[in-house]
């Protein structure tokens, strides 16, 4: 139980990486509060959060007014976040010559810019703390690039840059800041996708299959963990190689 | 001592780590009590928290001593003591 008495806040917490990083947290001892951007979203995270601890709550991420209020809200109810996890985001895929300028904003705002803000939020909490846990979920795809996807590897790039900068500026305050970066996790998006388009996918992996939601989050639990107090700025892959090949 | 003098030393000490006998009216916060970027930030910050005012960046980087922080804080609230 290496996260007994922290406070976690998980975004996105509804389904996929996001569900299974809520439930390892959980797991390790931390009380968790994960988000949805719908209400039935936040019920069904009610339904299997609530056993173990943690607790439900609506919330849109590009929403700046309503992402203050619930940070204020945690911190009286549950007491300082100690483990931020930015997980929610959206893609609006379209081959670049074809990509609206709504499709580029909207998730550079949801993946990049509500990130940075939600962590602004938490930052004064972990500084009076002189401790403190902020995870990015990132992407394989912001280090190589993807077809249909220049807004969200953009995005999911500059989050890599805003950690360290962000991990430079809180060191001396015991606050780490990193990165995981999933590679082909088997999500909703993911079970969609053709045996073709599958069998293509593996030529790149050097483990030969798609990952589990369970392997990311034991990245993002060894993170957030007193272990690794050591470790900030960092982008931890996990990609069964498919970045080496 | 006033009790705003005494309020801003007692933050002071707080946000830098420091005894309260080292802060006169002239130390730097960054040359004499060791302060960093991030110390200074927060203590404008917890000023502000404290005293309900907004300190814009421009006035926050004139801020450097403790006589500084009881000058500005006279001149901008109703706290004459």
């Amino acid at each position: 139980m290496k996260l007994q008495g922290s406070i976690a806040l998980v975004t996105g917490a509804s389904r996929g990486i996001g569900r299974a990083i809520a439930e390892r947290l959980a797991a390790d001892g931390a009380k968790v509060i994960g988000t949805a951007t719908s209400p039935s979203g936040a019920e069904s995270i009610d339904q299997w959060l609530a056993p173990l601890g943690g607790a439900a709550r609506v919330l849109d991420v590009c929403d700046s007014a309503a992402s203050a209020a619930l940070v204020a809200e945690i911190e009286k109810s549950f007491g300082s976040i100690g483990i931020l996890v930015n997980n929610a985001g959206i893609t609006r895929d379209m081959l670049a010559v074809r990509m609206k300028d709504e499709d580029w904003d909207a998730v550079i705002q949801t993946n990049l810019s509500a990130v940075f803000k939600m962590s602004k939020l938490v930052m004064r909490g972990m500084m009076k703390a002189r401790n403190g846990r902020i995870i990015n979920i990132g992407s394989v795809v912001g280090s190589m690039g993807n077809f249909g996807q220049a807004n969200y590897a953009a995005a999911k790039a500059g989050l890599v840059g805003m950690s360290k900068s962000l991990a430079a500026e809180l060191g001396a305050r015991n606050i780490t800041v990193n990165v995981v970066a999933p590679g082909f996790i088997e999500t909703d998006m993911t079970r969609e996708l053709s045996d073709e388009v599958k069998a293509k996918l593996f030529e790149r992996l050097l483990i030969q299959r798609l990952g589990s939601g369970q392997e990311v989050a034991a990245a993002v639990a060894f993170l957030a963990s007193p272990d690794a107090a050591y470790i900030t700025g960092h982008t931890l892959h996990v990609n069964g190689g498919m970045f080496l090949s | 001592m006033s009790s705003l003098e005494e309020k801003v030393k007692k933050i002071i000490a707080e946000q830098l780590s420091v005894a309260e006998d080292q802060i006169t009216p002239g130390a730097s916060f960054v040359e004499d009590l060791g302060a960093d970027s991030l110390d200074t930030v927060e203590l404008v910050m917890a000023l502000e928290e404290e005293f309900e005012i907004d300190i814009p960046d421009e006035e926050a980087e004139k801020i450097v001593t403790f006589q500084d922080v009881l000058n500005y804080i006279r001149s901008h609230t109703n706290q004459q003591a």
